[in-house]
C-alpha cells in the first residue's frame, strides 16, 4: 500500500513560494507518488494549500521548480499540463445559472478546438464523469440550487472530465459535514483504486486524512516536516511537534489507521 | 448531413451540432433570440431610415437604397444622409454592447461598462481637446484634420484611458474589484479635466462640445461611417471568437489555469479588443451612456445565458441605439440627441442593477 517516494512523475525541487510577502514554501522537495493518495496535512498557514497551487501552477515558483516527468511545469504548455494533472482549488466559484453539465463539459476544454467543441467522446467522457460522482441526475442543476456535498461533486466530475492521471485538491471537503465529507473521500479513494489515479489533497482533518491516504506529507513553516505511511506520520510527537496538540493516538477498528483523540489542556 | 442531437442521456445542457469531425456547442434558445434580434434590427433599421427626417414610405426608401434615382431628392435624403447616421446608430450600439460584455465578462461584475472603467470618459477628452483647443471641429481646422482630427483624438485618448486603467490594476494579475476602482478613478479624473477644458474654451466651441458629449448621430456621414464600419466589424469579429475563452475565465483564475488557459493573454486580448470596440463607438455616437452596461444584460436575461454572449449583446445595442436615435428625433417637437433617450432608459436601469448587487452581497 505504502508507495515509494522516489520516481513520482510530479516533483518539486527546492520549491520556493510565495505571493506579495515573504516566502510560504521554503526549498520543499517532494516526490508524489503515482497511483498513490497522498494527504498533504499541518497547521493553518503551514503553506499546505501554497504547495498544492505551486503543484498545480496556479502559483509560478519564486525559485525552484516543479517537475512532471522531468519538465519543469513552466517550460510545458499550459494545455498541455492541463491534460495530465487538473486542479481543484479551494472554494471554486461558478457563474450563477451555470448548470452542472455544463460545468463538467468544461473540463473537456483542453482537449477541444474551436471547430471541433464537443464531440461524441467527449460527450461519453462527460456522462462518465457525473455517473462516477452520482451527479447525473443532477446534470441540468444550476450549481448554486445545490447542497455543498453536490456542488463539491459537480467540481471533481469537471477534474474527471479532464481525464488526467494525476488529480490536486484543495481540501475538497471544506464547509461539508461529516457525511458529505465521507462521501467525497469515498469517491477519492475509488478514482484511485477503480482508475489509477494519482490524488494528491490538502486536508484539515488528520484523523480522515489518515483513513483515506496511502502516504502523507506533514508541514509546518513551508518545509515538510515528516512524510511516509499514515502511521508512520500521525503520531503524538508530531502531533505535539507541527500542532502544538497534545493527543493520543489510536487505532480505529476499521482499517487500522491511526486515530488522533486530542487531549486538551485538561489532561 | 448535420444533426441536432439530444442524447447525451437527455442533458438539456449539452446539445451538440455535429457533422463528420466537426461539433459545435449550441443553444436553441441563444439561436431563436439571435434570429428574432436579427429581424428585429432589420425593422428598426428601416424604421430609422424611414423617419430620419420627413416620414417616407418604406417602399421608397428601399427603392432608394437599391438605387433608385428616379425621385433625386429621396434618393440623396436616403443615401446620403439617413443611411450613414442608421449605420452610425448600428455600429455606435453594437460596438459598446459587444465591449460591455467582454468588460462584465473579465471583471465578473455586471457593473463593470466602458462607461464605469472610463473608456468613455476619455475618449471624450479626447473629442473635447480637439474642440476647445484647436477651435473647434470646423472653425480653425481645415480639410483631412477637421474631419478626422477629433475622431482619432477621440480614438486615442479612450485607448489611451484602457491602458492606463489596465497599467495601474495590474499586479501580477487583474483583480476585478480593483479593475472597477482604478476604472472608476479614471473616469473621475477624465470627467473632470473635461468640464476643465469647457471653461477654457470659447462658448460656441463649448456648446458643440457639450453636444458631442451628450452622444449624438446629427450629421455623421459616409466619410467618419465608412471607415469606422469596417474596423467596427472586424473588432466584432475578433470579440465574438474571444467570447469562447472568456467563458472559461468566469470559473475564476485557478480553474480557467488549471483548464489550461493562458488567462493572462486571454484577458489583456480580451480587454484590448473591447478598448477598441469602446473607442469606435464613442467616436461614431459620442460617450452614449447605458448601452455597454444595459445591452450585455439584456442579452444575458433574454438567452438565459451563464454570462453575456456577445454577438446577442451587439445585436441588442444595436436595436437599442436604433430605436433611441429614432424616439429621440420624433417624439418631441425638438430633436432631442440620442444620449438623452438612452440615458431616460437606462438610469433606472443602472439603479435597479446596483439595488439587485447590493442585496446579493448582503
Amino acid at each position: 500500500m505504502s508507495a515509494p517516494s522516489t520516481g513520482g512523475r510530479l516533483r518539486a525541487d527546492a520549491l520556493t513560494l510565495g505571493y506579495d510577502g515573504p516566502d510560504i514554501v521554503r526549498e520543499l522537495s517532494l516526490s508524489v507518488p503515482d497511483a498513490a493518495i497522498t494527504a498533504v496535512i499541518g497547521p493553518n498557514g503551514c503553506g499546505k494549500s501554497t504547495l498544492l497551487r505551486g503543484l498545480g501552477r496556479l502559483l509560478a515558483p519564486r525559485s525552484g521548480a516543479v517537475t512532471l516527468d522531468g519538465e519543469p511545469l513552466a517550460k510545458l504548455s499550459t494545455r498541455h499540463v492541463a491534460t495530465q494533472l487538473s486542479v481543484l482549488p479551494q472554494t471554486p466559484a461558478a457563474p450563477s445559472g451555470l448548470t452542472v453539465a455544463d460545468l463538467v463539459s468544461r473540463g473537456r476544454h483542453p482537449r477541444q478546438k474551436w471547430y471541433q467543441q464537443f464531440s461524441v467522446s467527449d460527450e461519453a467522457v462527460v456522462l462518465d464523469a457525473l455517473a462516477a460522482t452520482d451527479s447525473l441526475e443532477l446534470a441540468d442543476k444550476p450549481l448554486e440550487d445545490l447542497s455543498g456535498g453536490q456542488r463539491q461533486r459537480a467540481w471533481i466530475s469537471m477534474t474527471l472530465a479532464q481525464e488526467t492521471d494525476i488529480l490536486l485538491l484543495d481540501e475538497p471537503t471544506t464547509y461539508l459535514d461529516l457525511a458529505h465529507q465521507v462521501e467525497v473521500l469515498e469517491l477519492v479513494r475509488r478514482l484511485n483504486r477503480d482508475r489509477g489515479r494519482t490524488v494528491v489533497m490538502v486536508l484539515h482533518d488528520i484523523s480522515l486524512a489518515a483513513r483515506y491516504s496511502d502516504h502523507m506529507v506533514a508541514m509546518k513553516d513551508g518545509r515538510i516536516v515528516a512524510q511516509g505511511t499514515p502511521a508512520e506520520v500521525v503520531t503524538p510527537e508530531l502531533l505535539l511537534e507541527i500542532f502544538g496538540l497534545a493527543a493520543q493516538v489510536v487505532q480505529e477498528p476499521t482499517a487500522g489507521r491511526p486515530h488522533v483523540i486530542p487531549l486538551g489542556a485538561g489532561v | 448531413m448535420s444533426t441536432v442531437t439530444r442524447n447525451g442521456g437527455n442533458v438539456r445542457s449539452l446539445r451538440v451540432l455535429r457533422a463528420g469531425p466537426v461539433s459545435i456547442r449550441i443553444s436553441p434558445r441563444g439561436l431563436s433570440v439571435g434570429g428574432v434580434l436579427v429581424l428585429v434590427l432589420v425593422a428598426a433599421m428601416a424604421i430609422h431610415v424611414a423617419n430620419g427626417g420627413t416620414p417616407l414610405a418604406l417602399l421608397d426608401v428601399l427603392r432608394a437604397l437599391l438605387g433608385d434615382t428616379s425621385d433625386s431628392k429621396v434618393h440623396l435624403a436616403v443615401t446620403e444622409f439617413r443611411a450613414p447616421r442608421m449605420v452610425a446608430a448600428v455600429v455606435a450600439g453594437a460596438c459598446l454592447a459587444a465591449a460591455g460584455a467582454i468588460t462584465q465578462t473579465v471583471a465578473r461584475n455586471p457593473l463593470a461598462s466602458p462607461d464605469v472603467l472610463g473608456v468613455t470618459a476619455g475618449a471624450s477628452l479626447g473629442a473635447v481637446t480637439v474642440l476647445v483647443l484647436a477651435g473647434g471641429g470646423n472653425a480653425g481646422l481645415s480639410g483631412l484634420t477637421a474631419t478626422m482630427g477629433m475622431p482619432l483624438a477621440a480614438f486615442g485618448a479612450g485607448v489611451l484611458s484602457g491602458v492606463a486603467v489596465y497599467l495601474l490594476a495590474y499586479r501580477g494579475g487583474i483583480d476585478s474589484y480593483r479593475l472597477v476602482l482604478v476604472g472608476l478613478g479614471i473616469n473621475g479624473f477624465a470627467v473632470s479635466l473635461t468640464t476643465w477644458l469647457l471653461t477654457l474654451g470659447d462658448v460656441s466651441s463649448a456648446a458643440q462640445a457639450l453636444t458631442w458629449m451628450m452622444g449624438s448621430l446629427n450629421g455623421k456621414d459616409w466619410a467618419l461611417v465608412q471607415p469606422m464600419g469596417v474596423i467596427a466589424a472586424a473588432l466584432l469579429l475578433a470579440a465574438v471568437f474571444c467570447g469562447r475563452w472568456l467563458l472559461l475565465t468566469s470559473l475564476g483564475e485557478d480553474t480557467a489555469v488549471g483548464l489550461g488557459t493562458r488567462v493572462g493573454s486571454v484577458r489583456l486580448t480580451a480587454l484590448t479588443i473591447a478598448v477598441l470596440l469602446a473607442s469606435v463607438g464613442t467616436v461614431v455616437a459620442g460617450p452614449l451612456v447605458f448601452v455597454a452596461l444595459a445591452s450585455p444584460q439584456i442579452a444575458r436575461i433574454l438567452t438565459g445565458a451563464v454570462v453575456p454572449p456577445v454577438a446577442i449583446s451587439a445585436l441588442v445595442g444595436a436595436v437599442f441605439v436604433l430605436l433611441a436615435d429614432t424616439v429621440s428625433a420624433n417624439a418631441l417637437s425638438v430633436a432631442l440627441p440620442v444620449g438623452v433617450a438612452t440615458a431616460v432608459v437606462g438610469a433606472p436601469y443602472l439603479i435597479y442593477l446596483i439595488l439587485r448587487y447590493q442585496r446579493r452581497l448582503t
